[in-house]
């Protein structure tokens, strides 16, 4: 299993005088089980292109490959594709909807023509995946639930349909620190237990730093760069002209290197940094400040 | 010194259903805000913070308690729109706090409320949409604009009604980075200007540009200092869920390696520096 995106282009009102491209020229590729990034400003077109992936728009020009099949070819069945991957929008809780936590979960399996028993099964599996209490949530209306928790069983909602692309847009937005770790690690544990395709776009470089193979970053509707969270994050200037920041803490290791300290470029978690910095510190013969 | 907001013995109960117990979200706060000062509360979801906020311009009111806004007993009916006029509020989701189809209409809004004459009216309207950078935007719809956008013209509408005092709830929880830049350096140019900035949020970085920290759990104040003094003790603030700024973060982890660091470095900056000292 695996993505191949191929010069795709997308223009909105196409033919009318407000006619404007929304995104030109990307070409990437996401191999089996890989975790992709994807970084980019307000108004980059992230979300257009998050959407033809699950076929929601069909590009004007290029092709999407994934598994093998052209999800941009006439005629292919979009069932299929939103069998096989789901798409988690930006504040996924308003689309809750049902009485209890289960039949809300239920939604998707169910339209798949499963049966009562697999849906059953799959729904259970999806809500202890997002880290929830099965017997202890599935009754409960979904909107007595608190936000981390509502979002959980949004996502677990797509989760149930046993994807084998996995997108989330924006999934920890307006949380509260404990319930963004919750949702991060749930993530985390999903891409882990089930070997997807997971793609993540977020404007938390930490948090892109720390879980993605591979970072694509976009701007104006085109790629600016592609590579591991390594090779994108030691493009300080590049990032800055396109808006973007560096992971808080590697923000603070340049700064040390400009000023003079002599640690490793790019350092993506505050356990290196702190690591590094000590080492360092010592050798200067700086262990008791 | 002279206190904006004072809160004595304040105690919030609310009630699912009538069948249920009331569940007491607020336990016996007191607390005051100084004049001009900018107080940022923290808590995670539950803490209270959000009741405490809306108690203070009287949209939600004590079960026990008082609360006092410039003088005026936020129960008392008479003063209401005394209370609301010095303490206005600013909240998470901008989409839900603009009543208009034009930008200057929705900023005149609230001094039209306040039977204002129209050209004093004028004038503010002019003066709050410059405060906030958004002067050329005033005849645009307000749904064409940027999340940040629009929160700014909410703020305006806020900044119109000249209040002494603004409380901001998760102002830049729905924004981008982009978004939340604009945001914060307006709530520290009105701060700046005067006016009183309660800042809820969860955000520490935000947090750590108070001149005082707040920080709620179970529905009582946890902690409450300087940032300095709050961030300082980060396992406590890690005790009820929240995380720390960067700098403390750091700090821990290198006095793990046997490196000392002075509890007092909160911010990115100063860490940068006393880290220099040595290389």
């Amino acid at each position: 299993m695996s993505i191949q995106v191929k010069n795709l282009k997308h223009i909105y009102e196409k033919g009318m005088p407000t006619e404007s491209v929304a995104i030109e020229g990307i070409s990437f590729e996401v191999g089996d089980g890989e975790f992709l990034g994807i970084i980019g400003h307000t108004g980059s077109g992230k979300s257009t292109l998050l959407q033809h992936l699950n076929g929601l728009l069909k590009p004007d020009e290029g092709t999407i490959v994934i598994g093998g099949v052209d999800i941009t070819a006439p005629g292919v069945s979009m069932v299929d594709i939103r069998k096989r991957i789901g798409l988690v929008f930006q504040y996924p809780e308003y689309q809750l909807f049902e009485e209890t936590v289960a039949k809300d979960v239920a939604f998707g399996p169910k339209n798949l023509g499963l049966g009562e028993e697999e849906t059953e099964e799959r729904v259970k599996e999806a809500i202890e995946l997002v880290g929830l209490d099965y017997d202890d949530i599935k009754d409960r209306s979904p909107f007595e639930l608190s936000g981390g928790q509502k979002r959980r069983v949004a996502i677990a909602g797509v989760v149930a349909m046993r994807p084998e692309v996995l997108i989330l847009d924006e999934p920890t937005a307006g949380l509260d620190p404990k319930a963004h770790k919750d949702v991060l690690n749930m993530i985390e544990e999903v891409h882990r237990r089930t070997g997807n395709i997971t793609v993540l776009v977020s404007h938390n470089m930490a948090d892109i730093a720390k879980l993605s193979d591979k970072v694509l970053v976009i701007d104006s509707g085109h790629m600016v760069t592609m590579g591991t969270p390594k090779e994108v994050f030691s493009k300080r200037e590049e990032l800055s002209r396109v808006g973007l920041d560096l992971p808080p803490i590697t923000n603070l290791t340049e700064e040390l290197r400009q000023r003079g300290m002599d640690i490793e470029q790019t350092i993506l978690s505050v356990d290196d940094a702190a690591r590094q910095i000590a080492e360092y510190l010592k050798d200067k013969g700086h262990n008791k400040c | 010194m002279d206190s904006i907001i004072r809160i004595e013995n304040l105690i919030f109960e609310y009630q699912r259903d009538e069948t249920e117990k009331p569940v007491r979200a607020l336990k016996d706060i007191n607390l005051e805000i100084k004049r001009g000062s900018f107080t940022a509360v923290l808590g995670k979801n539950g803490s209270g913070k959000s009741t405490l906020a809306k108690n203070l311009n009287g949209l939600l009111l004590p079960t026990g308690g008082t609360i006092y806004v410039n003088g005026y007993d936020t129960k008392d009916e008479e003063h209401i729109w005394d209370v609301r006029q010095s303490a206005g509020m600013v909240f998470q989701n901008p989409d839900n706090q603009l009543v208009s189809a034009i930008v200057e209409d929705d900023v005149a809004f609230g001094p039209e409320n306040l039977g204002i004459e129209p050209a004093e009216i004028r004038r503010r309207v002019d003066k709050a949409l410059n405060d906030v950078n958004m002067g050329a935007f005033k005849g645009k719809a307000p749904h064409l604009l940027s999340g940040g956008q629009k929160q700014r013209i909410a703020i305006a509408g806020v900044v119109a009604m000249k209040p002494s005092c603004i409380i901001f709830d998760e102002p830049t929880a729905m924004l981008d980075p982009k978004g939340r830049n604009e945001i914060m350096k307006i709530i520290q140019e009105l701060h700046a200007e005067g006016i009183t900035v309660v800042l809820i949020t969860h955000f520490m970085e935000e947090a750590a540009c108070a001149d005082r920290v707040i920080i709620m759990h179970n529905g009582e104040v946890f902690l409450d200092g300087t940032p300095e003094e709050v961030f300082s003790q980060g396992e406590k603030v890690r005790s009820v869920n929240l995380d720390v700024p960067l700098a403390v973060e750091l700090a821990a982890k290198l006095r793990e390696e046997g490196i000392d660091i002075p509890a007092n470095i909160i911010g990115t900056e100063e860490m940068v520096e006393y880290l220099c000292q040595y290389k």
